[in-house]
């Protein structure tokens, strides 16, 4: 009666295998192609719209048990006892697990081995794991978890992170030597990083004061970014089924199964192939997905009760249950000659990164390496700290370090045209980096990357008609504050407002970073079909879209299939840092490659085929090209259909892509060519504010973007959309509010994001302007929208306003009061 | 206490025995493996699982199963009839108005209640007083899309596929019926 995958079944299935959703390329409406460059329909689509895809949280299994999770009510508190019995006599429990339970390696983490599966001595954060439960149904595990007694000893929480960077008598959230650091970052205290960069003079013994004398205009400001949550609507949930060798078969939404099977085998205590990881429907990720959530306490469950185990989190427990974007605190000093050429930068980044590391370390990286933002500027210091402290932890999100950066930088870009009396445009412009440009880190920008160019072409994008002007005939609904925002449109004042970022793409610092695909190509009733094997996290961004047309344009095929996402292939890395068209795109592309050398020499095997040719060059193997479901000779010989070539053969190749490879950065000079790639975006924001309410309505937020090469243009469109939302949200509304280390707007009406009617209509232009270093010359781009955004938004808010707003997100007060 | 119901959900009659409490989600998930509708946040902040009840637009985290007994619900898998999929989910494809694609259902589902709503004459915020008073909105603008899908979140950021979608959909619903192609039946009948 009550239907779902079998547990042995892929949890969500294969989006376009034969025999369930038509392929994209078999639609009637479609035009010939889907390759690279079309805009093929997704091949989950029709899943999706009609609500069959099989989200993680939507999983079943026969004698299935529910999971859910004890959690700390205190920030920071030492635990004095545990008793578990009460809540094992209730009817209907199945097991009870606290740290004790743990077989294996008692902590996890993905740069550093620091968390907890369930807190043993000490909790760090509101909301941590303190204890599992299994019941035969939800409401039997939520009574089973009131029963467990824990008995706290609190302890002082640590709220501030400027605190937790520099005040040596504040109280450490991790006891010294308990942290297995890096040692070439400063395990010092509460400091989890900290990564200086000294670049020109600064690197030469000179001081801040020494550059000081010599600017014309110096600029200062302390800037604020609340904590951003990523706010998937699919909350964290999964379903683990205990399997007969003793092993475990996890499905879940993730960002990365092969960190998942690497973090959460050691602590079952068994090896890795015996934690099989299957990736379930994502409903979003954006950073969330990343770290572990409920993913090692399913297992734990399963093989305990040998049933299988499904956990997923309520809304509140989402808030607590994952990683967010980190806060962070900004103190940044430029100086300027009187033309507008920067001559100095004297940055301060404190990213709070709560109670254990998460992907702090590598977020601080890329806060400081790219902290000056996309500006040519012959001096700086750059330091950037990343503490712990006793908030919620704080990990990978969209932009990832970059975002906080970017609003720092673009405000006192602002606030250099100020106090030059200069166009904003004009002195981004004047300080603008392209291609041959050095990044304070050392590393030479070796890409095309076209600045100037995308700030002209921002400037020059139509503006949305003027604001009515005869106030009280204004539709209240285009007002700032919209029906309900009280307003009759007398105080309401229009602003535009620019921002840019850059972002670094695929990971960085010297990370092997690769991706691995496995295509197999052979005849099912009669026409050729490829088959594409990856572990790549589909998570809406539309990977799986991408893998379908480059097997298309790379075998010629019409038919593609996608295996589902597992770890019986190699790791295919993260779906983030705006890396997987990039990396998995690549390996699929190499792959295919691979496999149409091998269908060449079995067409000259098999007499199919005359001449030598050579080997696989680009598109060509000897002038032998495949295309419509045919082999076709060069010279203009009659194609042979791949069907005849193949015959009964399965061609299979799996390869492995890799970017260049990228430097750490020297923990002193912080000099080092850490990233692969760069990614840039420039946003123009127009704004209506209501002054007096301080209310805010987007009236347009037009993006220009470098993408390198489109491969699905619609799509791409939707990232740029997307990406320019979050950091919409960011700028007016999304903050998770931590008081004492407690979140107090754990729920979707305290917690705003935005809403179609926030959202304008977003014009967006692409520029293609091919990376050498990267498959089809493209560029990852769900990332750098976000960073651009949320500056481009405050901006217009400050031009209306006159107001500072050194703060993110803007709060009415901020805009209204005097 | 518990209370045994009826319940018709995309086209198939379901009799159950629920906790009182229990919500219209819930049942339709846990006790009838329903899945189409997915829970955000339970709390009707989300949207993510609306479904047509009775042939108008609910929350169901926000309805109790009881409340719903004998009742005919809809859901985005009952939309999609013997195959084919409704032109509003054609639409969604055609205008790429998802990415993750956990709030479409709930979209779909709000969207064609929606155009309901509209057909109907029930004006929104955004509907001049005088077209309401005409007892049917002519045309619905992107304006009056977005005031009357604002309940319906997507963190993907898929808006403006959506109110193009939405607006194309509707299009060819007043094209159809222009044309003389019966609508299709909202109230009782399989859809």
């Amino acid at each position: 009666m009550t239907p779902g995958p079998a547990p042995t079944a892929p949890a969500a299935p294969p989006p376009s295998a034969p025999g369930s959703a038509p392929p994209a390329g078999e639609r009637a409406a479609e035009p010939a192609g889907g390759g690279v460059g079309d805009s093929p329909p997704r091949p989950d689509g029709t899943l999706k719209v009609t609500g069959e895809f099989a989200y993680s949280s939507d999983l079943w299994a026969e004698n299935m048990l529910w999971g859910m999770t004890l959690r700390s009510p205190h920030p920071h508190a030492r635990i004095v006892r545990v008793d578990t019995a009460p809540a094992l006599r209730l009817p209907g429990v199945h097991a009870v697990l606290t740290h004790e339970d743990v077989p294996g390696e008692p902590r996890y983490g993905l740069e550093v081995r620091d968390q907890p599966v369930l807190a043993a001595e000490t909790v760090r954060y509101r909301g941590e794991p303190v204890a599992v439960v299994a019941a035969d149904h939800p409401e039997t595990a939520r009574r089973a978890l009131e029963r467990i007694v824990v008995d706290y000893e609190v302890l002082e929480p640590v709220c501030d992170a400027r605190r937790a960077a520099f005040d040596p008598d504040c109280p450490l959230v991790h006891p010294p030597g308990s942290v297995p650091l890096r040692p070439e970052h400063n395990p010092r205290g509460n400091v989890l990083r900290h990564q200086p960069i000294r670049t020109g003079d600064l690197a030469r013994g000179r001081t801040v004061a020494d550059l000081r004398e010599r600017a014309d205009v110096v600029v200062t400001g302390s800037y604020e970014v609340g904590m951003q949550d990523q706010a998937c609507l699919g909350p964290e949930s999964g379903l683990a089924v205990p399997a007969e060798d003793g092993g475990v078969d996890l499905y879940v939404a993730t960002q990365w199964l092969h960190a998942d099977q690497r973090q959460i085998a050691p602590c079952l205590g068994l090896p890795p192939e015996l934690v099989r990881v299957t990736l379930a429907g994502v409903g979003g990720a954006f950073g969330a997905r990343e770290d572990l959530s409920m993913q090692v306490h399913a297992c734990l469950l399963a093989l305990r009760t040998g049933r299988p185990v499904k956990i997923v989190y309520n809304r509140e427990e989402s808030f607590y249950g994952h990683v967010h974007r980190h806060p962070a605190h900004l103190r940044f000093e430029h100086g300027a000659a009187a033309d507008g050429r920067l001559l100095y930068a004297a940055l301060e980044i404190v990213l709070d990164g709560g109670a254990y590391a998460s992907t702090t370390p590598a977020v601080v990286g890329v806060a400081a390496s790219l902290g000056l933002g996309p500006y040519e500027i012959p001096h700086a210091a750059v330091d950037a700290y990343g503490v712990y402290t006793t908030n919620p932890p704080c990990g990978a999100m969209r932009g990832f370090g970059a975002v906080q950066a970017c609003f720092g930088y673009e405000s006192q870009m602002d606030r250099l045209a100020e106090a030059l009396d200069m166009d904003p445009v004009e002195v981004r412009l004047r300080n603008a980096v392209g291609r041959g440009s050095v990044l304070p880190t050392g590393q030479r920008i070796d890409a095309p990357l076209p600045m100037a160019e995308m700030l002209e072409r921002a400037r020059a994008l139509p503006m949305p008609p003027p604001p009515e002007a005869a106030p009280g005939r204004v539709d209240p609904l285009a007002l700032p504050g919209g029906a309900g925002g009280a307003g009759v449109g007398a105080s309401v004042v229009r602003g535009v407002g620019y921002g840019v970022g850059l972002k670094n793409l695929c990971f960085s610092e010297g990370f092997d970073d690769h991706s691995t695909a496995r295509v197999r190509l052979e005849v099912v009733g009669g026409v050729p079909v490829a088959l594409v094997h990856t572990a790549a996290a589909e998570v809406g961004q539309g990977l799986v879209t991408l893998q379908e047309q480059i097997a298309r344009t790379e075998l010629g095929v019409r038919r593609v299939a996608l295996h589902p996402a597992d770890t019986s292939v190699g790791s295919a890395g993260s779906s983030s840092a705006s890396r997987q068209s990039h990396m998995t795109g690549g390996a699929v592309k190499a792959a295919c490659e691979a496999v149409r050398a091998r269908v060449v020499a079995l067409a000259r095997a098999r007499g199919l085929l005359a001449g030598e040719g050579g080997g696989a060059v680009g598109g060509a193997d000897g002038g032998v090209r495949l295309a419509a479901d045919c082999l076709v000779p060069p010279g203009g010989a009659a194609p042979v259909p791949l069907a005849e070539v193949l015959g009964d053969a399965v061609v299979e190749e799996t390869r492995e892509f890799r970017h260049r490879p990228t430097s750490p950065l020297d923990p002193v000079t912080g000099q080092g060519s850490s990233h692969a790639q760069l990614g840039m975006c420039v946003h123009r924001a127009v704004v209506d504010v209501d002054v007096e309410l301080g209310l805010v309505r987007v009236v347009a937020l037009d993006a220009v973007q470098e993408v390198g090469r489109a491969l699905h243009p619609r799509q791409l469109v939707g990232q740029i959309h997307g990406g320019a939302t979050q950091g919409l949200g960011l700028a007016l509304m999304e903050e998770v509010q931590v008081a004492d280390g407690v979140i107090r707007n754990p729920s979707f009406t305290d917690y705003l994001i935005p809403t179609v009617l926030d959202v304008p209509p977003m014009r967006v232009e692409v520029l293609e302007h091919a990376d050498p270093q990267a498959p089809y010359g493209l560029r990852g781009a769900g990332e750098p929208p976000t960073l651009s955004a949320t500056p481009a938004v405050v901006a217009a808010v400050r031009a209306a306003t006159g107001r500072p707003l050194t703060r993110v997100p803007l709060r009415p007060e901020d805009i209204a009061l005097p | 206490m518990h209370a045994d119901i009826t319940l018709t959900v995309d086209g198939r009659r379901h009799q159950l025995r629920v906790d009182t409490r229990t919500t219209l989600l819930d049942a339709l998930r846990e006790d009838l493996g329903v899945t189409a509708p997915k829970k955000g946040c339970d709390h009707g902040q989300c949207g993510s699982c609306t479904v047509l009840l009775n042939g108008r637009r609910v929350v169901t985290c926000l309805v109790l199963a009881v409340a719903g007994d004998g009742a005919e619900v809809v859901t985005a898998a009952g939309l999609a009839e013997g195959g084919d999929l409704h032109p509003m989910q054609e639409a969604f494809m055609d205008h790429d108005a998802f990415q993750c694609g956990y709030c479409t259902p709930g979209q779909i589902c709000s969207a064609v209640g929606m155009l309901d709503e509209a057909a109907a004459g029930w004006p929104s915020a955004a509907t001049p007083p005088r077209a309401s008073a005409e007892g049917a909105v002519a045309e619905l603008d992107d304006t009056e899309i977005r005031e009357r899908m604002s309940g319906n979140l997507c963190r993907c950021g898929a808006y403006a596929g959506i109110v193009s979608a939405i607006g194309d959909a509707a299009r060819r619903t007043h094209a159809a019926a222009a044309s003389g192609i019966p609508r299709p039946a909202r109230e009782g009948g399989r859809r």
